[in-house]
């Protein structure tokens, strides 16, 4: 934007003569320079409204739990409710643990060793939420189908997981996710 | 509207018209306004949907009266507008199959516009303000149902939300800003109510732009020829009386819904309270869902799946530059009109495999149907645009009548 002219008077002559140009880009320089001013205070001002939408300190606190898993068989598991999700432990076979460690990473979706998946072998918990949209996965309950890797298996769009939790078959993307848990002693474990 | 320095007429309403042309301009959009003569049936159902939600918007208000938005009595005080609150359970059977209705003659709607080309210059804003209106309805019908806090209403709404975790990067986040939470709970619920109460009126002010857009050149018709000046009628009496009587029509089937078979469209499930522990086993969104669910299943890919299908709602925003050929309506166009009635049936195929669970042959046939969308839509329009020899056009509407 540079000015070619000394006059920078701001006249009716000065309008209305070859000085035009120069003048409108000024002024489009204010105008342009104020709009931007106003757009970004409008941007500010509506930090505080979208963010009231995110989770409240009240939300975010939401404590954690403390979950006694010593009634749970060999072969079993149990649902509990952290943070409103549901939390699966399974207590896994030695089967079960030789199936999730002999898989082999180059045939996974999403890569990741039994191992780094759980603290104890035996000892299997995980978010119960299936990665794809959200549904739980049956096989918790012996009763239910755990589908073709016999660990879980979504109703909703056909996603089948693995003894690890893994996911090994439809549309969902990434491994049922690990919790942040720890063992308070040999029976009970706290989530959170 | 008279003009602002027409002198006053008498009475009461010229007292009001001269300070505020509020009656002049009701004359003149509804009584005056020329409409061609030659209008079908198939243009009944504009002021139908105007009327539908106008009466979603009633049942609403009433409704709200009674309701509670919150996880722990939400579920309990809808039972009790059913049982306890005098009439609650009409104004409840109204408002749940109103939304059923809306859908039906909005899409009856849209396809008209399709068939005739009412999408063509100079109606392309008029059609583009109507998939907006769509979606508003999408989006406020998916709120409704999550308020009654059944079965279906919790996985509906988790299912739904969670499509925007296939947002690479950010996915999460705004889930979790959507949600007001980790998981769908009490504040999701809270907001949702807000935005459906908000949202009806956001449609409401929105169909006010496509009547104005619409009056601006006036309606199409059947023929898709430019009515001329000798071609045209004034709205009142003659579409006033048709559209009434459509009307009639309507509300006699609506009503065979709302007292005879009241929960035919909906899910047994939502009887049900929600449950975060457990999904039921077959979750199926509402019937008017279900061609674009299935369009979400079709591929095996989350962020594909996601994108395809709020790609088959941007297509038909763009439907004016996909279909460039010179002639508006599929009466004279006989290749149009074979692809018109495919792409019709291939929509209630994909709605049809949308309710199924997504696997064998359901999952193939919805595949299929979702693969002739976007065919019809990128490949199969823009060809005929080009190719197609339209059969010989009258000069007027009154030469073709
Ligand atoms: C575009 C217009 C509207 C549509 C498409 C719509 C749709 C729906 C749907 C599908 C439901 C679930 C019905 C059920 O299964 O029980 C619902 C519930 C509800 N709606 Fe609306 N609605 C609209 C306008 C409104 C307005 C304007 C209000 C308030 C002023 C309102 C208030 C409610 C309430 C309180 C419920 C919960 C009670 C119930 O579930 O029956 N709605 N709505
Ligand atoms: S939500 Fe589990 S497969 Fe879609």
């Amino acid at each position: 934007m540079t000015t070619k002219t000394p006059n920078s008077s701001n006249s009716d002559a000065a309008l209305a003569g070859g000085h035009e140009a120069t003048t409108a880009s000024r002024r489009d320089f204010l105008t342009m320079a104020a709009g931007g001013m106003c757009a970004l205070g409008a941007g500010v001002a509506l930090v505080p409204f979208v963010d009231s939408m995110n989770p409240a300190a009240d939300t975010l606190a939401a404590a954690s739990i403390e979950v006694d898993i010593s009634k749970v068989q060999p072969g079993q598991g149990m649902t509990v409710s952290w943070r409103g999700k549901p939390v699966f432990i399974r207590r896994r076979t030695p089967e079960e643990i030789a199936e999730a460690e002999k898989a082999s990473l180059a045939d996974l979706k999403d890569p990741q060793a039994d191992k780094d998946r759980v603290q104890k072998p035996e000892w299997l918990v995980l978010i119960g939420i299936c990665t794809h949209l959200g549904c739980v996965p049956l096989g918790t309950k012996a009763t239910e189908t755990r589908g073709e890797y016999q660990g879980w298996f979504c109703p909703c769009h056909g996603s089948a997981y693995d003894t690890s939790g893994r996911i090994r078959q439809g549309p969902a993307p990434t491994n049922l996710e690990v919790p942040p848990y720890n063992f308070v002693s040999d029976t009970v474990i706290k989530i959170g | 509207m008279s003009a602002p320095n027409a002198p006053q007429k008498p009475g009461l309403i010229g007292w009001l018209d001269y300070r505020l042309p509020i009656f002049g301009f009701m004359n003149k959009e509804l009584r005056q306004y020329p409409t061609p003569k030659n209008l079908s049936y198939a243009w009944n159902f504009g002021s139908l949907a105007g009327i539908i939600l106008l009466i979603m918007i009633l049942s609403g208000l009433f409704l709200a009266m009674n309701y509670t938005p919150s996880t722990d009595k939400a579920f309990d005080s809808v039972e009790r507008i059913m049982r306890d609150v005098n009439f609650g359970w009409l104004l409840r059977y109204i408002h749940a199959n109103g939304a059923s209705a809306f859908f039906v003659v909005v899409y009856l709607h849209m396809a008209r516009g399709l068939y005739y080309g009412s999408y063509k210059s100079p109606r392309e804003l008029l059609w583009i303000i109507g998939v907006a209106i769509l979606l508003l309805m999408m989006a406020t019908a998916f709120m409704g149902y999550v308020l009654p806090w059944g079965q279906m209403s919790y996985w509906g709404a988790t299912v739904i939300t969670n499509l925007f975790s296939a947002i690479p990067v950010v996915g999460d986040d705004i889930v979790t800003w959507l949600w007001g939470g980790f998981s769908v709970d009490n504040p999701t619920l809270n907001r949702f109510f807000v935005l459906h109460y908000l949202l009806p009126f956001v449609i409401l002010g929105v169909a006010f732009l496509h009547m104005i857009a619409l009056h601006t050149h006036g309606s199409n018709n059947p023929t898709g020829l430019d009515a001329k000046k000798e071609d045209k009628i004034p709205f009142h009496p003659y579409y006033t009386i048709k559209d009434l009587f459509g009307l009639g029509v309507f509300l006699v089937l609506f009503a065979l819904f709302v007292f005879y078979v009241p929960n035919y469209l909906g899910h047994p499930d939502n009887y049900t309270p929600a449950n975060p522990l457990v999904t039921p086993a077959h979750i199926v969104p509402e019937w008017y869902f279900l061609p674009f669910y299935a369009i979400l299943r079709a591929v095996p890919d989350k962020l594909g799946g996601v994108m395809l299908m709020f790609g088959s709602i941007a297509l038909l925003a763009a439907l004016p530059w996909l279909d460039r050929h010179p002639v508006r309506s599929g009466r004279y166009r006989p290749l149009f009109k074979k692809f018109f009635w495919l792409f019709v049936v291939n929509a209630l195929a994909l709605g049809w495999a949308g309710g199924k669970p997504a696997e064998g042959h359901y999952l193939l046939i919805g595949r299929l149907c979702t693969a002739y969308y976007f065919i019809h839509m990128l490949v199969v329009l823009p060809l005929l645009s080009k190719f197609e020899k339209p059969s010989p056009l009258p000069t007027s509407i009154a030469a073709a009548s």
